[in-house]
């Protein structure tokens, strides 16, 4: 055969594992007649996983490979059309991919891949210049903390730069809390020496000597793959900087939300309760043990070599007039294609929901950007720009990049009450508003979705988002009401439908919805008889909502989708 | 007979190494008993109530001695509107323990987590770390079977 394969790389980040690339390696080494394989990242096309790229003398193949029939191995092997992966058009047309450049296409674990592509250059490149030339590049692209705050990240580092102290500490927050994003956990299995390149040239730029990584614990394979990419930094003395070797130090997070915040952060890589504290001082004064400290994100860190290798003015081009560069967003919920992807700053949302992430136009009802902490904005206002400024201005946040479409068969109230489920959960307890604000929310939220509001609770939950928003700290307790005064603003006719009516029109709440089989249609196959935990179905095939939990395993199990939630008041009840 | 907790001692007596031992005890012991917290504040020397303050506050402690197979149901914001509260229901019903139970014999436990992190392929549930991913009702009564046959 004239095209040879020449290697096989398998997308092995925690996404393609849970699709099963782990047992497809293992039947391709089985046979592959000694065709090298290579464990890579995620390239961020998640919904086609497991993704395999198959590099011959004329260029990549990608096979999406869903099943391990011996016919799919063969075809692979054989380089046949079937199951074979491109990217869409216009998705091609509207990403653009810098900082996950790498992403997917080199071996997370190999540095001389890394260094081969380019990797560490800009690192050199870095020393070559002064620190403060270092800072005016970094001033100059624009770049801003990509964790959610959006402060200029350049001048963050001036302020570090020009504090004296025997330790300087540089920490990157990796401690990616926010439920519906994982850009940070991409980035980090798929290109940790990108991470630590980026934390390099930060130390150099600042005078640092102390880098800390504060990872969180669910992410085992980030932090195996960060291990060993350190340990070969280590081995090439990449880490030394003006002449001196600088630690680089793991930390794994306990699972708690508030230690995004950075003063929690800094208290838990003490190893105490992770609390924020009141600002100033600020961290770059007194941080980790007292001295200076500067927290900067994963994604902020991955920006850094890109910035230095082509120039601040360079990159500076993309993106908008208060926010550059390109951003990373983990697109996830009721849409086709959710997964990674790279958009410049000002792409605006139709572009990502609709084009990019293959949404039905007319089944999406709003996008959540921000995670708990941002606001759900809702489709008519999808030609709003993604920059730090514009989404504010709607109530919601940029946030870290967790970007969770919501469609027309959910519902809001039943959102909000979810994030609030979270947020009050979350709290640390510190400020009385926020911890006993958000419960008393939380519990407001719970009762009207149980069909026992009232309209004063509309009220409530104005006044009390409010108080809990100004009378907070940290940025969890500022920003917990917004999902509730979002949908307040966007969806009030939802809430009222459930307060009024005691309705839910998305049919999602369980107090509110009934269950029914449509007797037309049932084939009397009898597996919801089978099924129902509760006896629910009688033996002529009439659910008693009395008796029902609206578990929804009939539903799933039936074979001719006849069983359906309706309106409360429409099914059946025997008592 | 008191339990071993010399796992601690490969870590160095600061105190900013707390929550690092704490993690340490729970890797070998898969939860952090009264005891340990009793041995960890005489390692560390600081106060039981210290110990037992920041084990709380973290919600990655276990209390409890956790199931031989631990699942956990993802209720990351992408996986509850794919409908993970169903499907930690549906797990409910069939091993008879709720969210933060241990069954009887000591087989499954049962928890949440705010997010593992594989949101495109929601709902999504672990057991004792290995993800599985795009689950339906059929597909996670399959999990629990063929675990209950290891």
């Amino acid at each position: 055969m004239s095209n040879r394969i020449k290697k096989i790389k398998v997308g092995m980040a925690s996404c393609g594992i849970a699709a099963g690339a782990d047992e497809l390696y293992k039947i391709l080494e089985a046979n592959g007649n000694g065709i090298p394989l290579e464990e890579v990242g995620c390239i961020g096309h998640c919904y086609a996983e497991p993704l395999i790229e198959v590099e011959t003398d004329a260029g990549s193949i990608f096979y999406s490979v869903t099943d391990t029939k011996q016919a799919t191995i063969d075809n692979i092997f054989n380089l046949g059309e079937a199951s074979r992966f491109g990217i869409s058009e216009i998705r091609a047309a509207k990403e653009n991919v810098k900082i996950t450049r790498l992403c997917g296409r080199i071996s997370p674990t190999d540095i001389d891949e890394y260094i081969a592509n380019g990797g560490y250059e800009a690192l050199q490149k870095a020393q070559a210049m002064s620190s403060a030339e270092v800072i005016d590049e970094v001033k100059i692209s624009g770049l801003r903390g990509r964790g959610g705050g959006g402060f200029p990240t350049g001048m963050k580092w001036g302020f570090m730069a020009s504090k004296e102290a025997d330790e300087k500490i540089i920490i990157c927050n990796a401690d990616e809390g926010d439920p519906g994003a994982f850009m940070d956990r991409s980035v980090m299995e798929s290109v940790p020496h990108q991470l630590i390149e980026g934390m390099l040239i930060a130390a150099y730029a600042t005078g640092s000597n102390k880098l800390f990584i504060y990872c969180r614990a669910e992410y085992p394979l980030a932090i195996k793959n960060l291990k060993i990419a350190i340990d070969q930094a280590y081995e090439r003395k990449l880490n030394v900087i003006n002449g001196k070797p600088l630690e680089i130090i793991i930390k794994e997070g306990a699972g708690a939300f508030v230690c995004g915040e950075e003063t929690a952060l800094i208290a838990s890589l003490e190893g105490k309760r992770g609390m924020p504290r009141f600002r100033p001082p600020f961290p770059t004064d007194k941080g980790w043990n007292d001295f200076p400290s500067m927290i900067n994100n994963v994604e902020t860190f991955a920006n850094v070599p890109v910035i230095l290798a082509e120039g601040g003015a360079e990159y500076a081009k993309i993106g908008t007039e208060g926010s550059k560069g390109t951003k990373l967003f983990a697109l996830a919920g009721d849409l086709e294609n959710p997964g990674l992807i790279e958009v410049p700053m000002g792409i605006t949302l139709a572009e990502i929901v609709f084009d990019i992430g293959g949404a039905d136009r007319d089944s999406v009802k709003a996008v959540q950007t921000g995670g708990p902490s941002g606001g759900c904005i809702p489709v008519e206002l999808f030609d709003t720009p993604v920059d730090y400024d514009s989404l504010k201005s709607l109530g919601a946040i940029m946030g870290s990049g967790g970007m969770i479409v919501i469609g027309q068969n959910r519902c809001m109230v039943e959102t909000a009450r979810y994030f609030l489920d979270f947020t009050h959960r979350e709290s640390c307890g510190k400020c009385t508003f926020c911890r006993v604000g958000t419960k008393r929310m939380f519990e407001t939220l719970e009762r009207i979705t149980a069909g026992a509001g009232e309209i004063a609770d509309i009220n409530f939950l104005e006044d009390m988002g409010t108080k809990v928003r100004s009378g907070s700290l940290c940025g969890l307790g500022q920003t917990a009401p917004n999902p509730v005064l979002a949908t307040l603003c966007y969806f009030k006719d939802e809430y009222l439908s459930h307060i009024e009516n005691r309705q839910c029109e998305a049919l999602e709440c369980p107090a509110l919805v009934d269950v029914e089989i449509k007797q037309d249609k049932c084939i009397k196959c009898k597996l919801c008889i089978k099924n129902c935990p509760v006896n629910a179905v009688s033996d002529d095939f009439v659910i008693d909502n009395t008796l029902c939990t609206r578990c929804n395993s009939c539903i799933e199990v039936c074979p001719k989708d006849t069983i359906f939630r309706c309106k409360k008041g429409d099914g059946y009840y025997s008592g | 007979m008191s339990t071993d907790y010399s796992c601690l001692e490969q870590i160095d007596k600061n105190p900013g190494n707390l929550i690092k031992g704490l993690q340490t005890i729970q890797a070998e012991h898969s939860y952090i008993a009264d005891e340990a917290i009793v041995a960890t504040a005489n390692y560390f020397s600081m106060a039981v109530v210290e110990v037992e303050g920041v084990v709380s506050f973290y919600a990655q402690f276990k209390r409890t001695q956790p199931g031989k197979f631990q699942i956990c149901v993802c209720d990351g914001t992408a996986c509850h509107i794919k409908g993970s509260t169903l499907m930690l229901d549906w797990i409910s019903t069939e091993l008879k323990i709720a969210d933060g139970e241990t069954d009887a014999d000591g087989f499954f436990s049962l928890e949440t987590a705010a997010c593992l992190g594989c949101c495109s392929l929601a709902p999504v549930m672990s057991v004792n770390g290995k993800v599985f991913g795009n689950l339906d009702r059929k597909a996670t009564l399959k999990i629990l079977k063929e675990y209950r046959k290891k």
